[in-house]
């Protein structure tokens, strides 16, 4: 496609890069050309630290994209199951109830 | 002609706003005078496979430069650089058209041009370099490598890119070649039909042609993309249009 076309989320989180453990605030999601994985079009996932312009990239297939939606689906279900009512409040909800 | 000494640097050069940029620029060894072509890279940024065929156009008597779109957003990896562009919607057209014209200027003013100017890109770099063969007032011949989103959907456009390419194209004002594979999906087979008709209807000097077997980028020896057969006839399609039009 070649496009600029993304889709940005903020997350509250830390990612592991080549200078070690950063904070990342920002998840850039796009299908479009990939620099690494064997595909001429692949679902690619940028998670940055705003502050320093790190990132941490991910290129998946697309079919492999649609399963790790439903394995993070899944994930967070269960554990909502164990942990629901345990008080802790996730810090991207803070974030936007400031 | 082929010349087996070309010398490439990394140079400084004046860009949009009177900014100053990077740009990789090769070009035969000797006193010339040759003709010389501006590559525009693809949204992946400024990277080897841009770099290499800037040296291929050097090797067959171009001056090329290849201007990084991306020096504002900082330094790094090619790809990492890239990425900030994306997520920052990338580069304005006006910002690119004031970079790529900054580099037609840098290559005009060498001593040993001819004064003409072509421009080349891949990719999103070959909507810019229709952009840049319509609204730039010297281009001297453009090649359009499979440009996506030369007709775009009214709903893709933005603050950045504004305007649709193929509106501007009763403004083309240099010979025109277009390569293409008939598997791509941006452009699809179908844009192309309609982009060529458009340009047909207004009189336009213009060549397409089209491969089957390839999709897009097709040129890219480092994707699986890479169609081998269709590459070499494609580039010999380019350096033969460059030596009509710019010698």
């Amino acid at each position: 496609m070649c496009s600029y076309i993304t889709e940005k989320a903020p997350i509250f989180g830390s990612a592991k890069g080549r200078n070690g453990w950063m904070r990342v605030d920002t998840a850039v999601v796009y299908y479009d050309h990939p620099v690494h994985v064997p595909l001429d079009h692949a679902l690619n996932i940028d998670f940055v630290d705003s502050r320093s312009k790190e990132r941490v990239a991910v290129e998946l297939s697309a079919a492999s994209a649609r399963e790790l939606v439903r394995r993070i689906q899944a994930a967070l279900d269960s554990g909502d199951a164990i942990h629901l009512g345990s008080g802790e409040e996730d810090p991207l909800h803070l974030a936007r109830a400031m | 002609m082929t010349y087996r000494n070309i010398i490439c640097d990394v140079v400084p050069f004046t860009g949009h706003n009177g900014e100053t940029g990077e740009a990789y620029y090769a070009r035969p060894a000797g006193p010339g005078p040759f003709p010389s072509v501006v590559l525009i890279h693809h949204v992946p940024g400024w990277n080897e496979f841009c770099i290499e065929a800037a040296r291929k156009l050097a090797h067959h008597g171009f001056a090329t430069i290849c201007n990084n779109l991306y020096f504002r957003m900082g330094d790094g990896d090619p790809d990492d650089i890239g990425a900030r562009a994306r997520a920052d919607g990338g580069v304005s057209d006006e910002q690119m058209l004031g970079d790529v014209s900054g580099a037609m200027a840098f290559l005009r003013a060498q001593s040993n041009s001819n004064g003409k100017v072509g421009v080349i890109g891949f990719c999103s770099g070959g909507r810019q370099t229709y952009l840049s063969a319509c609204r730039l007032p010297n281009v001297d011949a453009a090649v359009d490598c499979w440009g996506g989103r030369v007709m775009a959907d009214p709903a893709a456009l933005n603050a950045k890119q504004p305007v649709a390419p193929i509106d501007y194209s009763k403004d083309l004002n240099c010979p025109l070649l277009g390569l293409f594979g008939n598997e791509d999906k941006e452009p699809s087979p179908e844009q192309v039909n309609k982009t060529e008709a458009i340009l047909k209807d207004l009189g336009k000097n213009y060549e397409f042609h089209r491969y089957d077997g390839a999709g897009h980028a097709f040129f890219d020896w480092s994707r699986p993309s890479y169609r081998p057969e269709q590459a070499v006839d494609g580039w010999k399609k380019v350096i033969d249009f460059f030596n009509k039009n710019l010698a």
